[in-house]
């Protein structure tokens, strides 16, 4: 393929720790391939080139909390035939997301010596609430085998097969122990979108919830098997509250049991 | 005079060998993380000695037995699909060629070792053969799955501590081996000797046991060996009535149940997945980045996702409801209309293995009670429509 018909490809930064952009980086074995198949336009972890936009794809790391980044995503998105969001943070909201519970005042008074310097939104958001996304992988980080898949899928100009349901699909496939039958660990597998490949089941951890919710998660019947299991309901609410507490079907739950008190939740 | 061996268990070591020795991979009850499972053994070493377990709704644990048995356990916590039906298989894979030939394709060659499985439960013995009548003997034939089962030796065995999740006994699946298998044993421990009471079920059975020099079993070896059937069978945790399913199930498709067991089902499809008998797969299509090698594989598939029933214009069954229905009714009653049998062994690890502790038993006790009182409150009124979802 000829230079001037590669496909442009721009990796953009918002509130974010830079790890699903690594996960780019980390793709060793295909990585010549990829540089090979496209001109990146913009990727400041990878290179100081600047290629003008408009670009092909870009993929989108990190959350929405501040004024000028709400501001920055429109242009993005003006410039980008495609736009792929990557990790919990741009999908999302990641674990900034529980100022969108809490007082972001409060916190910034806490973490920083002098917050009056910080402008900054009183939310957390995905990159979907600002835009109109493509397509969007979860984890934190994304996975690896499911990036390459995208970036094949968008250079042949097929849909990606980014699967939805649940992580016990790949703990079964895999044939990996149940921790949650087999050892009563509590694990959010049953609720929580594949594509880890089962990566803490397979190590005997429960499955914290990293893609955030599968496509067809009970969230009140997880809830009603956590406490059978022995978690404290507040410790349920802390369960869904990590790195997608934003995401509509984890956030819903923790809210209706954190409001109905310690003893909340479903009555019997 | 029925042909009835015995041995110690020097003797089943010296099957294993045997097998080994005639170049098959041989798979059998092995503990791995805790839990029972098929795996490759290669002695009577590798299986659990000693070892139980105790199954219920949503809760596995293995125990120690305190005797030296062999298969003193239930259902492990897969059963021989993983092995003739693997969860993900290479169909082909492509590259190109030169431009007068095309992409050059290569089909996965089937040269692999025969299975062979030692210690194969009765009621996977009896999804063994379901799944070679739904995947082999019809109209066309599953290529794949008919290569690993042509060549495969399956050595079975009584269930002697059935579980609670456990109703073989419902489905005339168990505790005793069925038809199908080479050589059937019965393990007998602590009623007399240590030893294994094997009848052969096919001349190569009949051979092997020959070759390990297996001698004739007294009357008091094949009475022991019936006690521990006998015990079993009083043994089971669960009964599934099987009368009239296909009645029950149909009438059944409108009960305000199915809301009942969506509160609870987490469609994880863990049930399906562990499913003796479920058969489902699907294909994918993966292309490297040049664009220039693919390769087509096949993947385990559930009814329990959103995808399953994905066609033009999205799923057909959005609800956790429709999928249960869905499964229950396919494997209960539309099954026996499109296979000929019920599609349940009474295994029970849908039971065991379900995170939410759904009871396929129980809900179908609920199901054919809420039939009787449907009936009788209706009695000849028009059924209703099926709805959408």
């Amino acid at each position: 393929m000829a230079a001037a018909t590669k496909p442009k490809l721009a990796v953009w930064k918002f509130a974010s720790c830079d790890g699903c952009q690594l996960t780019l980086l980390n793709c060793e074995d295909e990585l010549l391939a990829i540089a090979d198949a496209v001109t990146i336009a913009y990727f400041p972890e990878a290179t100081r080139a600047v290629v003008e936009g408009p670009c092909d794809l870009s993929l989108v790391e990190g959350s929405i909390s501040t004024p000028e980044d709400a501001e920055r995503i429109q242009h993005i998105r003006e410039q980008s035939t495609l736009l792929v969001t990557i990790g919990a943070c741009a999908t999302a909201g990641g674990i900034q997301a529980l100022r969108n519970v809490a007082d972001v005042a409060e916190y910034a008074s806490i973490v920083y010596a002098h917050p009056e310097y910080l402008s900054t939104l009183a939310t957390s958001t995905p990159i979907r609430t600002h835009v109109f996304v493509d397509a969007e992988l979860r984890g934190c980080p994304i996975d690896k085998g499911q990036l390459v898949e995208l970036l094949a899928a968008t250079l042949a100009g097929r849909a990606p097969r980014i699967p939805t349901y649940s992580v016990c699909v790949q703990c079964k496939a895999r044939g990996v122990t149940c921790v949650a039958v087999a050892h009563s660990t509590p694990c959010l597998g049953p609720v929580t979108q594949a594509g880890c490949g089962a990566l803490c089941p397979s190590v005997a951890r429960g499955c914290y919830g990293c893609f955030g919710p599968q496509d067809s998660a009970n969230m009140t019947g997880m809830t009603e098997r956590l406490v059978a299991a022995g978690v404290p309901r507040a410790d349920v609410v802390r369960l869904y509250r990590t790195f997608n507490a934003h995401a509509p079907a984890f956030r819903t739950e923790s809210e209706r049991l954190a409001a109905s008190g310690p003893q909340g939740g479903r009555q019997p | 005079m029925t042909d009835v061996r015995v041995f110690g268990s020097d003797g089943l070591d010296a099957t294993i060998a045997v097998l080994r020795r005639r170049g098959y991979d041989v798979f059998g009850p092995t503990l791995r993380d805790d839990v029972v499972t098929y795996g490759p053994i290669e002695s009577v070493a590798d299986l659990p000695v000693g070892r139980g377990d105790e199954q219920s709704p949503a809760r596995y644990r293995s125990r120690a037995r305190g005797d030296g048995a062999l298969f003193g356990y239930a259902a492990p916590v897969q059963s021989a699909k993983a092995q003739f039906l693997p969860s993900d298989e290479l169909l082909w894979t492509s590259r190109p060629g030169d431009a007068a030939s095309g992409p050059v394709i290569e089909r996965q060659a089937a040269e692999r070792r025969p299975v062979a499985f030692v210690g194969l439960r009765s009621c996977d013995l009896a999804a063994v053969l379901q799944q070679d009548r739904i995947l082999t003997q019809r109209a066309h034939a599953d290529v794949a799955y008919a290569g690993r089962r042509a060549g495969a030796f399956l050595i079975a065995v009584t269930c002697s501590d059935p579980a609670d999740t456990c109703f073989c006994a419902s489905l005339g699946t168990g505790p005793s081996p069925g038809e199908g298998a080479d050589v059937s044993l019965t393990e007998i421990v602590g009623d007399g000797p240590h030893r294994f009471v094997a009848t052969p079920g096919s001349p190569r059975g009949t051979e092997l046991l020959d070759a390990v020099g297996a001698g004739p079993a007294s009357d008091e070896d094949v009475a022991a060996a019936h006690r521990v059937e006998r015990r079993a069978v009083t043994r089971m945790g669960r009964e599934l009535r099987t009368d009239d399913l296909v009645g029950v199930l149909y009438a059944s498709t409108e009960s305000p149940h199915w809301d009942a067991v969506a509160e609870r089902c987490l469609a994880c499809t863990n049930c399906t997945l562990v499913c003796p008998t479920c058969f489902c797969t699907t294909i994918t299509d993966a292309g490297d980045l040049t664009g220039g090698a693919a390769e087509r594989r096949r993947v385990w598939a559930s009814c329990f996702t959103k995808d399953y029933s994905y066609i033009h214009g999205g799923s057909v069954r959005t609800s956790t409801q429709a999928r249960y229905r869905q499964w229950i009714t396919h494997k209960l009653a539309t099954w026996q209309v499109q296979f000929g049998s019920v599609g349940c062994v009474g295994c029970g690890r849908c039971i065991t293995w379900c995170p939410a502790g759904i009871d396929l038993t129980a809900e179908v006790a609920t199901l054919r009670a809420g039939d009787t009182a449907l009936k009788s409150s209706r009695a000849a009124g028009p059924r209703p429509s099926p709805r959408e979802d």
